[in-house]
């Protein structure tokens, strides 16, 4: 180990290396909404913590919620939720082995940021709409 | 670790062997993230609106005040899991990743205390 570090050894490649391909997109966007998610989190802290304070503090989550920019964030954060839960499934199915042939992981690779898309595009239409 | 043989060279530098239990705790919890997730995405859209006393009602009975609870546990248990990766995969320094990785225990438990005690408290009546 004393001299392993000091060595001039080779580097696996790195991201700027390989030609760019839907399989890394959806990794890299998985730790991305896996982190965004953190902020979901928060919000959901905050909207219990304003439930249990009471009427003042719930209508202060609200008003700060319905204002454009909380529209802004919760839509992001939906979205990150539903993206996150989509390329999860994507790792479950991964996971067992299956989904390395280069057509399907290209396939599910795409589907699945897709999905979540339509997914938030569907709660936020059931829910302003119903 | 010593610099004579070969085997005192690397002694020690192995896994931790704590890693497939990080691992299936990441998925076991991905589960019930899964299953608790949908049912507040569903539940937020079968409300009959978001009013205050609508979500207090709701929040008030049983099986929701249990659900929360357990989406509570399963998703900053996740996270926490989640983001120690992160920041073993980003913060180099072993001073540094020792000082984060203590706040992200901390962070977690208290996040997750204070959901607990606001979803206890609104089934249980005190708001």
């Amino acid at each position: 180990m004393a001299q392993a570090g000091t060595r001039n050894r080779p580097l696996s490649p790195h991201l700027q290396i390989w030609r760019w391909g839907p399989h890394m997109f959806v990794s890299i966007l998985h730790r991305v909404t896996g982190s965004g998610n953190v902020l979901g989190l928060a919000i959901l802290l905050w909207w219990l913590g304003a439930l249990a304070s009471g009427p003042g503090a719930y209508a202060f989550f609200a008003q700060v919620m319905t204002s454009p920019i909380g529209y802004i964030v919760l839509v992001g954060v939906s979205w990150s939720f539903f993206t996150h839960m989509m390329s999860g499934l994507r790792h479950f199915v991964l996971d067992i082995g299956a989904g390395y042939e280069l057509e399907i992981n290209k396939i599910w690779s795409i589907a699945c940021p897709v999905l979540g898309v339509i997914l938030t595009v569907l709660f936020w239409a059931i829910l302003l709409l119903r | 670790m010593g610099n004579g043989t070969s085997i005192g060279r690397v002694r020690g530098l192995g896994s931790a062997k704590a890693g497939p239990h990080h691992w299936l705790q990441q998925r076991y919890t991905a589960i019930g993230n899964l299953l608790l997730g949908l049912w507040f995405a569903i539940s937020i859209l079968l409300m009959p609106n978001l009013s205050y006393a609508a979500v207090t009602e709701w929040l008030g009975s049983p099986i929701p005040a249990t659900a929360m609870a357990l989406l509570i546990i399963s998703t900053i248990w996740h996270a926490r899991l989640g983001l120690q990766v992160l920041f073993e995969d980003y913060v180099h320094d072993d001073g540094s990743k020792f000082a984060v990785l203590a706040i992200l225990n901390l962070v977690s438990f208290a996040a997750a205390a204070f959901g607990l005690f606001c979803v206890i408290r609104l089934a249980l009546g005190g708001a």
